[in-house]
Parts: C-alpha cells; structure tokens; sequence
C-alpha cells in the first residue's frame, strides 16, 4: 500500500498592496493560458500541485510539495521565466508557507487582501481559478481540500460576521438607497441632468440593477444624445427636463451649473399630484445643484455627494471594525486545516501508530 | 395552571424581541429565522390556552378584557404568520413582538380577569361577530406595527442618518402598500363583524355603537382618501390602532356580560 507523502503548502504571489498596475501585468497569466502554465509548473521539481490565481489585482501561485524550499524555488523559477525579471523577495512578492500560506487564501477569499474589504467578487475568481486547476488536473487530495475549505471558510465569514454588509462606494450607497426606498428597481424612471461621468457612473450602477428607462438631459443636446445611446436610454432637451420630473422616480444631478436648477418651487407641485410615489434625488453636483429644501417635500429624499460619501465612509468603517472578528474566524480554521495537513503527513520511521 | 401556556407565549414574545435586538447590536442580524420561530411557538402556545380557556367556560374566550385582550394577540400573532413573511417584510417581527408581550403582559397583571357570573347565551353568530371584529383589531394593530416602521425608515432617509437597522429593514414602498393592504383586510373584517351584529340585533350601548360605526367610517375615509400619502396614512394607522384599543376597552367596559 503506498503511502501519503508529506506534503507543504505554500503561495507566491504579488498584489495590489506589493506591487503597482504595471509590475501586476507583467505576471498576469490569461485565461487561455492557464492551462500550459499548469502543466508547467507541476513539472518543475518540489511542485506536486498547482493552482494559479490571476486577477486584476493579484497573482498568485499556490503550490504543495514534499520540499517547501524546493517548491518555493521552483515557483521562483516559473515566475522569473514569465517575466522576464527575476522576482525580488519581500518586494514586490510575497511569499509564504505553512500556516502563513494557509492563513492568506482564507483572507484573499474572505476579501481581507482586497482593494474594498469585504468584496465577495475575489471568491469567484478563486472559485473559477481552482475549477480551471482542477480540470487541468494539477490539483490532488492537499490542494483540493485546501480550497475547497477555503470557500467554506469564505461562507462562514460571510454568514457570520458583517464584513460584507453595507456600501462602501458612492455609487453602491446610491444604488442601495434606491432599493431602500422602492425596493426593485425594474419599475423605475431616471433622469441624468448633465452628461459628465459621475452621472454616467450612478446611471450605469443603477443601470446594472435593472431600471426601466433613462432620460439624459444635457446643456448641449449631442452629448445627451450621445450618453442615451450607450445607455439604451432617451436623450431630452435640457429645458423640456422640468416637465419631465413628473414620470421619474430618481432623479441624478451632476451639472456645472453654479446655482441650484432643481429648486423647491419646481419639486413640491410635482410630489403633490403624486403623494405615494417618492422621489429619490442624488445631487453629485459641487456647487450644488438642488435646493437643500428639496428634502422637506414629503415623499422628496435628497442626497448629495458629502451625505452619500459619509455613508460610505460610515459602511467601510463598520468593516474594518469587522476585521478582527474575520481574523479570530479565520485564525481557527486555520488551525484546523493545519491539523489535518500534519495528521495527513506519513508517520516517522520507528513510531508506532497510537 | 391554565394560564401557564399563556406566560410561556408571552415569553416567547420577549425572547424574540431581545435576540433580535441582540443580533442587530452585534452586526449579525439574519431575518425572520428566531423571530418566526418565537412567533411560531408563541401562536400555538396562545391557541393552546385560548382553547383550553373556551373550553372551560363554554364560550368562545371573548367574555372579558383578559380573553379579548388575549385574543387580540393571538389575532396579531396568526396574521403576523400569515403576511409578514408572504411580504418579506423582515423584522415585522422584531416590531410586533415588544407589542405582543405588551398587551399579553397587560392582560396577565392586571385585574381584568373577572369571570362574569352568568354567560350570554350560547350564540355562535355572536361568536362569530366578536371573533372576525378582534381579527379586525389585529390587521389594525398589524397596520399599526407597519405605520411605526414606515415612519422610523422614513426618518432615516430624511436625516440620512442610517442606523444598524437601516438596511434590514423593507423598502419604504413596501411598508407603504403593506400598511395599506392591512387597513383594507381590516376594514374588510370590521365591515363584517359590523354586519353580522346587525344581522343578529346585538344591543350595545349607543356610545359603543357611534363610536364602532365612527371608527370604521374614519377607516374607510382614509383608504379613500388617496392624496393623504402614505406618511399621513402611517401615523393615522398607528394613532388609529391607540384609539381601537381604547375602543374594545370601552366596548367591554359597556357590554359586559353581552360579549
């Protein structure tokens, strides 16, 4: 009967936080390649399985073999051979082993390495990235039950702790408001005052979760007509904008106007014919382009850009407080898979099984 | 004894109120599980005493303040069941329970029990006047619990201050048609609670009579009145519902040994 071997995990990679864009790129292996890297790299000597992780914001390269100062060099190698340039450790890679290594993919997946703490969209990449190592057939009994905890792990923290709850950007804040206020947004009308790209940006976000149509008003009709078009939405002249406030139910301002052109007098007639459909209006403008007062109207919520950024400020606080929470999740798990690396490693010669 | 299936609920109540208040200090708020499981057993813990209690006397349990205040919660509880998660209206619960251990507690410690010495004759289309108008009450109150969390989500976004409850909370649209469903489905109770004591010649006291046939006429201008905009709507639900319990107390205090 063959025996397990010993087996070491271990992760070479750079990210975000090690190295700029341009260091990234040049390590960044494609999706069509992944595959022939695979292959390569479970071929170099020390390296018995591979899984490669490549995203925008970090590479990875996650290895168990029976040497883990053969392995690393190897992964050394392979990461050289890529580049073109002999990576330099600490900087810009980051290198880990034992508990260290195991420790830093249940935060990547956790979304404690990320550029936003807390992004659940790192766990699909991890996801995929191991289903291609999987198919490629570079992974085995270690690298499969240390992902696949991983993912677990990933869940536990999310179920259990707050690290992904709230928004933490502009426009997730714009988009949540807006889902606190009518709930599915598949019925909604918008409006863009001013075609620049902070308005495009809220109307893209808003966009992604399914409003029903766009209205983009702009000074100089082109332009409009132009962003309505990328957007599947209606280009207006920006005076026929007023008599258009009727059929909307969010409003996004972002003009160079400098004085308010959204004003009190020209909101309450409107919210007065209609008492049970609010209107959510977001002022991206500075100077603003709506009349504080706007939001004494009933049915009227205005928001402009410090209220939106104060909240988002608010929502990355809670989870950085949530961190240390994550940490203790993690660091268990990390024990226990530890366990279970050690107890899957061959008895010494001359000990007896208890 | 007979009352210990009653405490048990109204434990019940209060321990799903403070694991949700817990949960939403701590961050980790996951909706509807504890709560609708308190909810749950609360209900068959009420149902339980509420037919030990007909039992006993005979009657359905509407004969006091006590029953009528019981039944009411049992009312609340059941349609809390039924609509609160059909509207994914997560943390109804959390706002409904502190109102459940309320009346209940209110029903256990004051002394509103008294057993009247001779029961009305046995009428089940008496019965069944008292039973739909408490559930009438219920969808009140219902819309009442509706109305406080439509005004505290509403506060929020006008002051932008977000609390922890903010995003548990339903869209403020939901709230608004919720409350609204509930004051129909009340009014639609009332109406026949209202017509099956005109049916069956029920004598109450003319106070109790302007008073119910005010109260339902106030409901009905309401769901009418579609300009008022569902922040008027709300506090009217909540104002309303303060005043129909003042209603039944009257209507006990007028018609006792007759309900």
């Amino acid at each position: 009967m063959s025996e397990t071997p010993a087996m070491d995990i271990l992760c070479l990679g750079l990210s975000h936080r090690t190295a700029h864009v341009d260091v990234r790129e040049r390590f960044a292996i494609p999706e069509a390649e992944l595959a022939r890297a695979l292959a390569t790299l479970t071929s170099l000597p020390g390296i018995a399985e591979a899984v490669i992780v490549s995203t925008c914001n970090r590479v990875e390269f996650y290895a168990a073999g029976p040497d883990a100062t053969t392995a690393m060099c190897s992964l050394q190698q392979f990461a050289a051979e890529r580049s073109g340039v002999a990576p330099s450790i600490p900087d810009p890679f980051f290198a880990h082993d034992g508990t260290a290594s195991i420790a830093h993919l249940f935060r990547v997946v956790s979304g404690l390495e990320s550029m936003i703490i807390g992004e659940t969209e790192i766990l699909g990449q991890v996801k995929k990235a191991y289903a291609a190592a999987a198919a490629a057939g570079s992974t085995s009994r270690n690298l499969n039950k240390f992902f696949q905890r991983a993912f677990n792990v990933a869940k536990e923290v999310r179920t259990q702790t707050s690290i992904t709850r709230g928004p933490v950007s502009v426009g997730s804040v714009t988009v949540d408001l807006a889902e606190k206020i009518f709930g599915r947004l598949a019925s909604c009308h918008v409006m863009i005052l001013g075609a620049g790209e902070t308005a495009e940006l809220t109307a893209r976000a808003l966009l992604s979760r399914g409003v029903k149509s766009i209205f983009v008003a702009n000074r100089t009709y082109e332009r409009a007509a132009a962003l309505a078009a990328e957007m599947g939405g209606e280009a207006i002249h920006f005076e026929e904008s007023e008599r258009r406030y009727r059929e909307i139910d969010i409003l996004v301002s972002s003009t160079a106007a400098p004085h308010p052109i959204v004003t009190h007098d020209k909101i309450a007639p409107v919210m007065r014919e209609r008492p049970e459909r609010p209107l959510f209006v977001i002022d991206l403008a500075v100077p603003r382009n709506v009349e504080p007062s706007v939001n004494d109207i009933e049915g009227a919520y205005l928001y402009d850009i410090d209220s939106l950024q104060s909240i988002a400020n608010q929502g990355m606080e809670v989870r950085r407080q949530e961190v240390t929470h994550c940490e203790q999740l993690i660091s268990r798990h990390v024990n226990e898979f530890h366990q279970w690396l050690g107890a899957a490693r061959p008895q010494k010669s001359g000990s007896e099984p208890a | 004894m007979d009352r210990l299936p009653l405490i048990l609920s109204t434990l019940c109540f209060l321990l799903g109120f403070a694991a949700t208040l817990a949960a939403l200090k701590s961050g980790h708020y996951h909706p509807r599980r504890f709560n609708l499981g308190m909810m749950a057993t609360g209900l068959l813990l009420q149902t339980v005493f509420l037919v030990g209690r007909g039992q006993a006397i005979g009657h359905c349990p509407l004969t006091n303040l006590f029953e009528a205040l019981v039944f009411l919660s049992w009312s609340i509880a059941l349609l809390y069941i039924l609509i609160g998660p059909a509207y994914r209206l997560s943390l109804l619960g959390m706002f409904t329970e502190p109102l459940l251990f309320l009346i209940q507690t209110v029903a256990l410690l004051a002394p509103i029990d008294a057993l009247h010495p001779v029961f009305p004759p046995h009428s089940p289309w008496l019965e069944f006047h008292a039973a739909v108008s408490m559930m009438a009450y219920g969808a009140f109150a219902m819309a009442g619990v509706a109305g406080v969390m439509y005004l505290a989500q509403e506060r929020q976004l006008k002051t932008r201050r977000l609390g922890t409850i903010f995003f548990q909370m339903p869209p403020i649209t939901a709230l608004a048609t919720a409350n609204m469903r509930l004051l129909w489905s009340g009014l639609l109770l009332l109406s026949v609670g209202q017509a099956s004591a005109a049916a069956i010649r029920v004598k109450v006291a003319p106070g109790v009579l302007i008073w119910g046939g005010a109260m339902w006429f106030s409901y009905l201008l309401l769901l009418l009145a579609r300009r008022l905009g569902p922040r008027r709507v709300a506090i009217f639900s909540v104002v309303a519902f303060v005043l129909s319990v003042a209603a039944l107390c009257l209507l006990n205090h007028f018609s006792k040994g007759t309900m």
